[in-house]
């Protein structure tokens, strides 16, 4: 049994003199995708943040796997990918270039599995342009292939079917589906549901502003 | 934390393929290099300054050689360090606007490492283009052909030394708008002993005299930079992306 396990308890972040988030609890364990909602403002971003170590938490803690995050925090970030609003993309390299150097930080990456993964992302008219001659949706077809091609346990998605056209959804939601298949943790915020074809593997958290 | 399983690629995990700190910041150093070469506006301004500043002072004070030659070592170092301010704004800039500062944070590789790299390259792109320049710039102003090696010495090892220093302000000024101002107002007090001891090494290169105590001195701050800056600009920049 896998020990893969994100928990927030009664986690506390202010924004100056904002209360964003308020005590908020959250679990997820191996083969599940927690989908976070809420209307704007009411901290989804920050709480992906914070789960993934890059805001601070006034009160509170996050574990994986049983232990707080910033006891190994560069261990930890190793487990994890993290797909924010804008895709981490150069303008002036190739989608390609841009995988290689992006996901080549973290491990060794073989040429025919890049390939493999932007084919996937429907990337082969497409990979060896600049990205600034890609579309919105194009970009984030290409996070998407780094995203599957990080291997990790943990997925943190903010937003991650923003600009993307019906098929494009569905590709989300098949990549989230094989993703828990394997055992795999996923947290997104979201303001549109999730296409994924396993619902008994999705759980719903939604954030007010209570 | 233990390792991970299940098909699952970590860098704690036995038989993964995860590169190396120092694997990583190479792929940093080149990911920075091939990017400067397709954004060459970039590259050539701190140069086209230096030339101008170090082309402009003969014609505001005097063609003459022996007018020049005493102040040659001042105005290429003042060129040369504001050469490298001016580089500076965007040293970790773009990368934290498109997220990529984020990804390397989150990379599970050591923060510190990937900084260096990006400083490194900042140097390679900067500094050593200015430390080939500056020769053709001092025999413009005075210098004989033999202070050639003092000054190429001098001014590479003391743009080490600056690009390091400025990491730091670079780092500590990524979340402000139009931050070049406070940027230069943090770096410069810093970069006063690499001013004095550059110019000192090179107007002793100059002279034809031994300049190899100012150049250790400039090496000592150069190693002494690049045992603290890294660090201190991955605890920046880790505030900054909160």
């Amino acid at each position: 049994m896998s020990d893969f396990r994100l928990k927030g308890e009664n986690v506390h972040l202010w924004r100056g003199d904002h209360h964003v988030l308020r005590g908020v609890r959250f679990e997820v364990g191996a083969g599940e995708c927690l989908q976070l909602t809420g209307a704007n403002g009411t901290g989804k971003t920050t709480l992906l943040r914070t789960a993934c170590g890059l805001a601070y938490p006034e009160g509170g803690e996050i574990t994986w796997r049983g232990q707080n995050i910033r006891a190994d925090m560069q261990a930890f970030h190793a487990q994890l990918a993290y797909l924010g609003h804008e895709p981490p993309l150069k303008s002036e390299l190739t989608a390609r270039e841009n995988l290689h150097f992006w996901i080549g930080v973290r491990r060794r990456l073989p040429r025919r599995e890049l390939d493999q993964a932007l084919e996937r992302v429907g990337g082969n008219q497409w990979a060896d342009r600049p990205v600034r001659t890609l579309s919105a949706g194009q970009k984030r077809r290409a996070a998407l292939a780094g995203l599957t091609l990080m291997r990790v346990p943990l997925w943190l998605l903010d937003e991650p079917t923003t600009n993307l056209d019906v098929e494009g959804q569905k590709l989300v939601g098949s990549f989230i589906d094989e993703h828990v298949q394997a055992g795999g943790v996923a947290l997104a915020a979201v303001h549109h549901e999730l296409a994924v074809s396993r619902p008994e593997s999705l759980r719903r958290m939604e954030l007010t502003f209570d | 934390m233990p390792p991970v399983r299940r098909g699952f690629d970590t860098a704690d995990d036995a038989g993964s393929p995860a590169v190396t700190a120092l694997g990583a910041a190479h792929l940093v150093l080149a990911r920075d290099l091939k990017l400067a070469f397709r954004k060459r506006s970039q590259l050539v301004q701190p140069l086209a300054f230096f030339a101008i500043v170090t082309t402009l002072f003969p014609l505001g004070v005097s063609p003459e050689l022996s007018r020049l030659r005493p102040i040659a070592a001042g105005v290429l170092w003042a060129a040369a360090l504001l050469a490298s301010l001016l580089a500076l704004e965007l040293l970790f800039r773009d990368d934290a606007q498109d997220g990529t500062l984020e990804q390397y944070a989150l990379s599970g590789r050591s923060l510190t490492w990937l900084l260096a790299a990006k400083t490194a390259a900042h140097w390679l792109l900067t500094g050593l283009p200015l430390a080939l320049m500056a020769p053709l710039a001092g025999i413009a102003l005075g210098a004989p052909n033999a202070a050639v090696p003092g000054i190429v010495i001098s001014v590479a090892v003391g743009t080490v030394a600056l690009s390091l220093i400025g990491s730091i302000g670079a780092a500590l000024t990524l979340g402000i708008r139009r931050s070049g101002a406070l940027l230069s107002l943090l770096t410069l007090p810093l970069d006063i002993p690499v001013l004095i001891f550059g110019a000192r090494a090179t107007e002793l290169a100059i002279g034809g005299e031994a300049y190899g105590v100012p150049l250790q001195l400039l090496g000592a701050l150069a190693v002494l930079g690049l045992t603290l800056a890294p660090l201190a600009a991955a605890a920046a920049v880790r505030i900054n992306l909160e």
